[in-house]
């Protein structure tokens, strides 16, 4: 009698093989969809991106070559660096303004009512889209018939041309933005909230310590990972802002609103100058994964105090 | 009662002054899309419906109204072509983005293969690609294929593959007790059999959840569609909106049509809202969306 478990033969080596490779082609057969999909529309476009960045290309004609010279042109582009300096300026309205309102009504909700409704409502300006937020907003920010301007009569000021003139223009839009966003961003501090265990505001409150010193000693350090998810994953949003612009003010006026990824746009479909859209769409990669690696390193992202 | 307190009421307040100011502009874009055009310029600090009518939403899709726009230039767009366009746009993207996503997600869970761990950390990389590099370079592709203005250029980029719906299903795969898939197996079927009878209708639940999360997100979506579709023919919504707008350059829109056209694309999120709010409140509220 045989008892192969004892004599691994040749045959068996063989089949283990063959039900090996069986169990490899299987997988990548199940993956392969979803795989032609990465490979076409992710992972190959970032190398194209590269290569069209040097070259001169206006879709009509083919190609050229000309090396660096679309990057030395974006160093000496003044309008490039108007675009960034406008960017910088809208991630500064939005980001302090909506993260500190979220973390507010976060803790807020938390504290008085743990309603779905309640919640549903908070996040319901998020599930409308940048579109549709823009052209509601258009409507509540116009001069004569917003209801905004309305209201600031209403309070006795004097009538604001929100998204007509350079000085409010790219607020309004950051504003418009916040109205959508902020709702989310209060839903994930809440999530947060939730994970902080009870006992640690319960020892605090023994011990004596006020509302505001068991946030600022509990809350807040206990939120940090949260945090840096939200402020890296929103500063990153906010440097990619372009449907609310596209609709309401199309980079004006006077330029005030033309961000970086407007200004990308432009070069690329306007101008049609896809070498120099592509290096500056390169340019901004390389700057946002600057900008990630440096707010996980500061905001020490990975890990928690509760350990 | 101790918990009244001055503090408490005013905490009260804010929340639902915030509230307000979330779901106010909804409201005025559903009192202007129900108010006739010849009073909307006296109104506007009313929060109801003047002249209440539904000639504009009439209008807009093209049907016979009694609305006749006197100072201000009708629109010729019509939003019901726009409306079937975003259907089968986000039909289309939806249900390839969760089959596809599907059968990644349970290898990747489930199966045993070379490069798997490689190939998952990849697609899940990906989701932290901005989509501004790869746009020029896939908006080339579709044109050089000659895809532009079709339905298979505009889903093209997203519906083989969604790296969130890929992390999202595995999850849920790998929570999931393998027993059954085992007995299959040792019955004889097939993998995919496996993976179409067996594993896949125990996911109800996330799929369903899944499915509500990219439609939305399909719904909403805009910068794409934008390059890819401005043929009337595939036009969706969020794109006619902003073209309907465009049309008018800077002087005063047709603000009730717009309207209506707006409230008409937000019709079916609401109704997901308020169908399935828990689901979507709990799925965001852990996942985040994309």
């Amino acid at each position: 009698m045989e008892i192969p478990v004892f004599v691994p033969s040749a045959d068996a080596e063989r089949m283990r093989r063959a039900r090996r490779r069986r169990s490899n082609l299987v997988g990548w057969a199940f993956i392969l969809p979803a795989l032609i999909g990465f490979s076409v529309f992710y992972l190959l476009p970032i190398f194209r991106a590269v290569e069209i960045s040097f070259t001169d290309w206006n879709l009509l004609r083919p190609g050229k070559w000309v090396g660096v010279s679309n990057y030395v042109k974006i160093w000496n582009d003044k309008n490039f660096w108007h675009s960034m300096w406008v960017t910088l300026l809208y991630v500064l309205y939005n980001i302090p303004l909506q993260t500190a309102l979220a973390l507010g009504i976060a803790v807020l909700a938390d504290r008085l009512s743990q309603s779905v409704v309640l919640r549903a409502v908070i996040v319901a300006p998020y599930l409308i889209s940048n579109v549709v937020a823009a052209m509601v907003w258009l409507l509540m920010l116009d001069p004569l018939l917003g209801m905004t301007n309305e209201f600031i009569r209403w309070i006795g000021g004097t009538q604001v041309p929100f998204l007509t003139s350079p000085d409010y223009a790219l607020m309004s839009v950051a504003g418009i933005s916040i109205w959508r966003h902020v709702g989310f961003t209060a839903l994930l501090f809440y999530t947060g909230l939730k994970s902080i265990p009870q006992y640690l505001y319960e020892a605090a409150r023994i011990e004596g310590a006020s509302e505001w010193k068991q946030f600022r000693y509990i809350t807040l350090p206990l939120l940090r990972p949260v945090m840096a998810f939200i402020m890296v994953t929103s500063v990153i949003g906010s440097f990619q802002v372009f449907d609310v612009i596209a609709v309401t003010t199309t980079g004006g006026p006077a330029n005030s609103t033309r961000v970086i990824l407007y200004y990308i746009f432009e070069n690329a479909f306007r101008f049609n100058k896809m070498g120099y859209a592509s290096a500056l769409s390169v340019v901004l990669f390389a700057l946002l994964i600057g900008i990630t690696l440096i707010q996980m390193r500061v905001m020490r992202g990975g890990d928690s105090d509760l350990a | 009662m101790k918990n009244l307190s001055i503090g408490r009421i005013f905490a009260w307040f804010c929340l639902l002054l915030f509230c307000t100011v979330s779901l106010l502009p909804i409201w005025v874009a559903i009192k202007t899309g129900l108010s006739h055009p010849n009073s909307v310029f006296t109104s506007n600090s009313s929060l109801w419906p003047t002249d209440l009518t539904t000639g504009n939403f009439a209008r807009v899709l093209g049907m016979e109204s009694d609305i006749v726009l006197s100072s201000i230039k009708a629109s010729p767009i019509n939003f019901a072509i726009a409306i079937r366009n975003s259907l089968i746009y986000t039909g289309l993207i939806v249900s390839g983005q969760i089959f596809f996503s599907a059968l990644a997600a349970y290898a990747f869970a489930r199966m045993e293969f070379w490069g798997r761990d490689v190939m998952f950390y990849a697609f899940i990389a990906a989701t932290m690609i901005p989509s501004m590099v790869l746009f020029i370079p896939n908006f080339i592709l579709i044109k050089e294929i000659g895809w532009l203005n079709t339905f298979a250029g505009m889903v093209a980029p997203n519906i083989l593959m969604a790296p969130f719906a890929v992390f999202f299903l595995r999850q849920f795969f790998l929570s999931t007790p393998k027993e059954l898939e085992e007995a299959a197996r040792l019955d004889g079927c097939k993998p995919f059999t496996i993976f179409w009878r067996i594993a896949l209708p125990l996911q109800k639940g996330p799929l369903a959840t899944l499915a509500i999360l990219l439609s939305i997100n399909a719904w909403n979506e805009f910068f794409w569609p934008f390059l890819t579709g401005h043929d009337e023919s595939v036009r969706v919504m969020a794109v006619a909106l902003s073209d309907f707008k465009s049309q008018v350059g800077d002087g005063q829109p047709d603000w009730t049509g717009l309207m209506a056209a707006v409230v008409l694309s937000i019709i079916p999120v609401i109704v997901l809202l308020m169908l399935f709010g828990r689901r979507i409140v709990d799925s965001l509220q852990t996942s985040g969306m994309k």
